[in-house]
């Protein structure tokens, strides 16, 4: 008896979605044109929206008012996101999916411009809407480029770097192998010898590619294909697998994200540690560090020199959907321009796209890790430029961890990577 | 007031349905038309805002969920629209099913999401299961100790509702400071436990705060029930000389059950979408990937699929809700069901 | 186990506790102590780290000292600081006007349909238990897309409204279950004789039977409430800066680095949004006594 009664809810869904889907519109489906949207508004003018994660060091306020003083008719409105990667990244696909006007200029992470692109949602900067990358550094500008097209202006930038104890080794490490040599002065001393971020999160990725591309291999050939079967993609994944067999990783960095490798290091129980430049101000600086004076940075080691970084960094994009595009474009190249650069490295530390900004002393006497840097991003390698990136960043992450835990070999990660890799893009026609 | 009391279960105090106290024959139908009038006028507001929030939202769903995702034009390396899929969406998450490169399926590859469906409705249900029983137990001895009068009940009363009052977006962030390997849970109890870096524990991590997270939810819901059984009940039973273990069986239990049963209900419809204290704690690593982390991830990967994915969580979640009303009694119309039934 | 004391005083009173049930009655008097000690210490011990975490330096945010160390206020100052576009203080405001018109709509609403379920006889009955028992089993992360590109469209993102509606279909359901189960158990032949005393039916609805429902009706408030104070993700997608709650702007802090999680602050967050809400409960408490005692009466 009320069994049929019971399930009316369904029968009686299934007769309105016949009358909803006129106006449901299925929308969010992902689907694009694209091409009308980016020949639109061209030479709008008018005030607009810039939007970006979290402005840590309060940088882009000041700058948006300098801005504003001078273009009073074409003022910006900064829209600020939260400080996670990934609710930054849904609030933009939901107000392009939505075709909102609301968002003019975006800040996107590096690996997200690929996708972006091939949605559509990127305004090309081609022709009319050409940007100046001269002078810039050739990674960055890589990974804002799809298909040979530059999307975004590169904002700023971000690479791996080496630090390492000198109080208790001299030099630093060339080398994966010289490195894990020194292990021998880390268990003399009772700490552990060296870690990134391995939780299965997005660093993962970051460690796995820089494992893999610093041992010569690379996760995607030129087209933009999987390459993961090779000598050297095992080589660079089982240096770690072994490291945390072996104990030269310890055991708990597999729980590892960017703050509590830092936190290990600072407290003295690292002897090698691999992270981002950011950290370098809170271990010279912070209370509770035991390494203040008594750590040095280096480019990470590979395999017969200086590593392969990941790069990170965020570009400025224009929203196809924009409708005052000239404005948009003239706001990245102030955003972009020498003066704003050198603005952002002062006070906030990011890391220029401008390779002469390296050279500048005010700077470098401030930031004494740039030449590293500069050696570090010249040697970066972008993750995966690919618009699956969300799930090619989930087979690397997935597979590696699982080999790190040692629940399956390096040759069966990748193996499956590569697999999953070329099963994501299968779906394409 | 109903007070037979004794060995004999007693019998929820509510008087018989009012429409036996009408008259009979031609009355009763027009009474039951006017009622019917009424009803629809009572239920509109709550159909109404169900149906704009929830119900469009579901049925874009299962539109979407017939089409194929968006997939590469090699030529431009811009995305084009998929085109209508059938079944295959489903097809695929069912049978763990992958596109294969040189098209078909193949078996998902260790990486994909598509490899996580099984997994992902056993951790769901598993997680389901452990919390909400645990959350019973826990939530029931919580609330017959709040029904006492002793000094300081007030303070009991508003320390339960802490947990549950603290929002889960810093309750996460809570947890995952406090299971940190350098972190106070493994600093209190002398241990090195990799919380978030292995199977178990990450498991015991999210078990653990979502039973601390919404016990007091259950707690809160059975004591209201508690306190609806009028104090007579309790004493007449024991001047009949009822033992504590039978009061409690025969008076307690049956007098809470419908609220007990909705309490449960709703903590499992709750659970089966489990999403925040997972994704904050493990990321879904280990083996914690629920359904609703699963879909998550997925609508950023393609959104037709995703939406099968949510389609398939709907019915699994259905399927729970329904078993537990028909067998479970979870009914809250049970009693009323005499002059329910027959009408369709 | 179910031992209330108040109950057994009456026994007393009657003369039939024997020296024996005294003690016993002292043991368990004994044990309801040491059972109030256990929930305090596991509700509580989690709690306390937070506050404990609150009042902590930003530098030694990871101490694990068990009691307060590095003491500072800065991190309650950090999260009302609105230089650098934190708008917490608004944010709680938001979340106040966003959860009380939920509770109180969604309670109107909720006793019309649950009265319509418990005490009124129609079709389809099982067909609208069904309907709303269904809207809690979609997984809420897929609602937002489809929420998002509905109130694009009508030009409510943003609003009040736009945040308000869809908490008030997320609390309904368990609001309606809830007050059912809660009516089907009230004594209603109290009601008919209500009217045979001369009240109308919204007469003795108001003044019988709601004042025994109170218990079940502020329970409902509490969890309806909570709920709302709770929800994230279809705020952090529909509100701006103007309208977030606090859910949203505790999200979007942010440490001096990035990567950096602002436990901290955090924290002091947490501990500011938790206060205002154990004192609704204490205030609430009152109103379920005084609910109960006025069902005694009767």
């Amino acid at each position: 008896m009320k069994t049929p009664r019971f399930l009316f809810p369904a029968a009686t869904a299934g007769i309105l979605a016949l009358t909803l889907t006129a106006c449901g519109g299925g929308g969010g489906g992902g689907t694009t044109g694209g091409g009308s949207d980016a020949e639109a508004n061209l030479d709008g003018r008018g005030p607009i929206t810039y939007v970006q994660g979290k402005d840590n060091n309060n940088v882009v306020r000041p700058l948006i008012e300098k801005w504003n003083a001078e273009h009073p008719d074409e003022k910006v409105t900064f829209k600020e996101q939260t400080d996670q990667a990934d609710q930054q990244h849904d609030d933009l696909v939901q107000r392009f999916q939505a075709k909102s006007t609301d968002y003019d200029v975006v800040s996107v992470d590096v690996v997200w411009t690929a996708e972006f692109a091939a949605k559509g949602w990127l305004q090309p900067l081609k022709d009319k809407m050409a940007i100046d990358t001269n002078g810039m550094l050739e990674a960055p500008v890589e990974s804002a480029s799809y298909k040979g097209t530059l999307y975004a202006a590169p904002k700023d930038s971000d690479g791996g770097i080496l630090y390492y104890r000198k109080d208790l080794v001299p030099e630093p490490p060339k080398t994966w192998d010289e490195m894990m040599e020194m292990c021998s002065i880390a268990k003399e001393n009772n700490i552990g010898c060296y870690a990134g971020q391995f939780k299965q999160y997005e660093g993962l990725t970051v460690n796995a590619s820089e494992a893999i591309n610093s041992a010569g291999g690379s996760v995607l050939d030129d087209e933009g294909k999987p390459s993961l079967n090779t000598p050297e993609a095992e080589e660079g994944l089982n240096n770690l697998v072994e490291a945390f067999a072996n104990g030269n990783i310890p055991a708990e960095a597999i729980t590892y994200q960017e703050e509590e490798s830092r936190r290990a290091f600072q407290e003295g129980k690292l002897l090698f540690h691999r992270n981002w430049p950011y950290i370098y101000s809170l271990i010279s600086t912070e209370g509770s560090s035991q390494v203040k004076d008594k750590f040095g940075m280096a480019p990470l080691p590979g395999k017969d020199g200086p590593g392969a970084s990941s790069l990170g960094g965020h570009s400025a994009a224009i929203s196809v959907y924009s409708k005052n595009k000239a404005t948009a474009l003239d706001f990245i190249k102030f955003l972009t321009s020498e003066e704003q650069q050198k603005f952002f490295a002062n006070q906030a530390s990011l890391a220029p796209v401008l390779s002469s900004l390296y050279e500048d002393q005010e700077l470098v006497s401030k930031l004494p890790y740039l030449t590293v840097l500069q050696e570090s991003i010249a040697n970066a390698v972008p993750r995966p430029v690919t618009p699956f990136y969300p799930a090619v960043t989930q087979a690397i992450q997935e597979n590696s961890y699982a080999a790190l835990k040692g629940e399956k070999s390096a040759k069966q990660a990748l193996e499956d990577m590569q697999k999953s890799i070329e099963s994501a893009g299968a779906g394409s026609q | 007031m109903a007070t037979e009391l004794g060995p004999t279960p007693v019998k929820p105090a509510s008087g018989a349905p009012a429409v036996h106290h009408g008259p009979k024959g031609v009355g009763e139908d027009n009474r039951i038309l006017s009622q019917g009038k009424w009803a629809s006028w009572l239920l509109a507001p709550t159909i109404i805002a169900l149906g704009v929030v929830i119900v469009y939202p579901i049925i874009s769903a299962i539109v979407m969920s017939f089409q194929k995702d968006a997939g590469l034009d090699p030529a431009t390396g811009l995305f084009t629209a998929g085109g209508p899929a059938g079944i295959q969406n489903y097809v695929n998450w069912l049978g763990q099913q992958c596109a294969a490169p040189g098209g078909g399926t193949v078996a998902c590859p260790p990486g994909t999401l598509g490899g996580q469906f099984w997994s992902a409705t056993g951790t769901t249900f598993l997680f389901t299961v452990i919390t909400v029983a645990l959350e019973t137990v826990l939530g029931f001895w919580m609330a017959m100790i709040m029904a006492r009068s002793f000094k300081g009940r007030g303070l009991v009363r508003a320390a339960v509702l802490v947990p549950w009052a603290i929002p889960t977006a810093v309750t996460a962030q809570l947890w995952l400071f406090m299971f940190d390997f350098n972190g106070i849970i493994n600093k209190v109890f002398s241990a090195s436990i990799l919380w978030t870096g292995s199977e178990w524990p990450a498991k015991w991590a999210v078990i653990i705060a979502d039973t601390w997270k919404t016990t007091p939810f259950m707690a809160l819901l059975i004591l209201a029930g508690l306190q609806m059984i009028p104090a007579e009940v309790y004493e007449a039973s024991k001047v009949d000389g009822a033992s504590a273990w039978q009061r409690f069986r025969l008076i307690t239990l049956p007098l809470v059950k419908p609220a007990l049963m909705v309490a449960i209900l709703f903590r499992t419809l709750d659970a089966l979408r489990m999403f925040d204290l997972p994704y904050i704690l493990t990321g879904g690593a280990n083996n914690t990937t629920t359904l609703s982390i699963l879909v998550i991830n997925q609508i950023r990967q393609g959104f037709n699929s995703a939406a099968a994915l949510s389609t398939i969580t709907f019915l699994i979640i259905f399927l729970v809700a329904f078993i537990f009303v028909r067998f479970l009694g979870a009914n809250v119309v049970e009693q009323s069901g005499a002059t329910g039934k027959g009408k369709k | 186990m179910t031992t209330a004391t108040a109950s057994s005083s009456v026994g007393a009173g009657q003369g039939t506790a024997s020296r024996a049930s005294q003690s016993r009655e002292q043991w368990a008097s004994v044990r309801t102590y040491i059972s109030a000690a256990v929930i305090l210490i596991w509700c509580l011990a989690p709690a306390y780290w937070m506050v404990v975490t609150a009042f902590r330096q930003v530098g030694f945010t990871y101490d694990t000292t068990p009691w307060p160390t590095h003491v500072t206020l800065d991190n309650f100052l950090t999260a009302f600081d609105t230089s650098f576009g934190n708008r917490f203080g608004q944010a709680l405001l938001n979340s106040i006007i966003i959860g009380v018109t939920v509770t109180v709509i969604s309670l109107i609403i909720g006793v019309f349909a649950a009265y319509a379920l418990a005490r009124l006889n129609f079709r389809f009955k099982y067909l609208v238990l069904g309907f709303i028992l269904g809207a809690s089993m979609f997984p809420g992360v897929a609602l937002i897309t489809p929420l998002f590109q509905l109130f694009t469209n009508i030009g409510w993102m943003g609003t009040y409204q736009a945040l308000i509606i869809p908490n008030i279909s997320f609390v309904l359901p368990l609001t309606v279950y809830t007050l059912t189960s809660f009516f089907r158990e009230m004594p209603w032949e109290l009601e008919e004789s209500a009217r045979v005393d001369g009240c109308t039916q919204g007469q003795a609805f108001r003044k019988v039977i709601m004042p025994l429902a109170a218990p079940a009706i502020f329970t409902t408030a509490i969890l309806a409430f909570i709920s709302s104070w709770n929800e994230f993700l279809i705020a952090s997608q529909l509100s701006n800066e103007a309208t977030q709650p606090v859910t949203v702007a505790i999200a979007s802090f942010a440490g001096a680095q990035p990567n950096q999680i602002p436990y901290t602050a955090i924290m002091a967050a947490g501990t500011i949004v938790t206060i205002p809400l154990v004192i609704l409960v204490l205030v609430f408490q009152r109103k379920i006594v005084a609910g109960l005692t006025a069902g005694a009466v009767k």
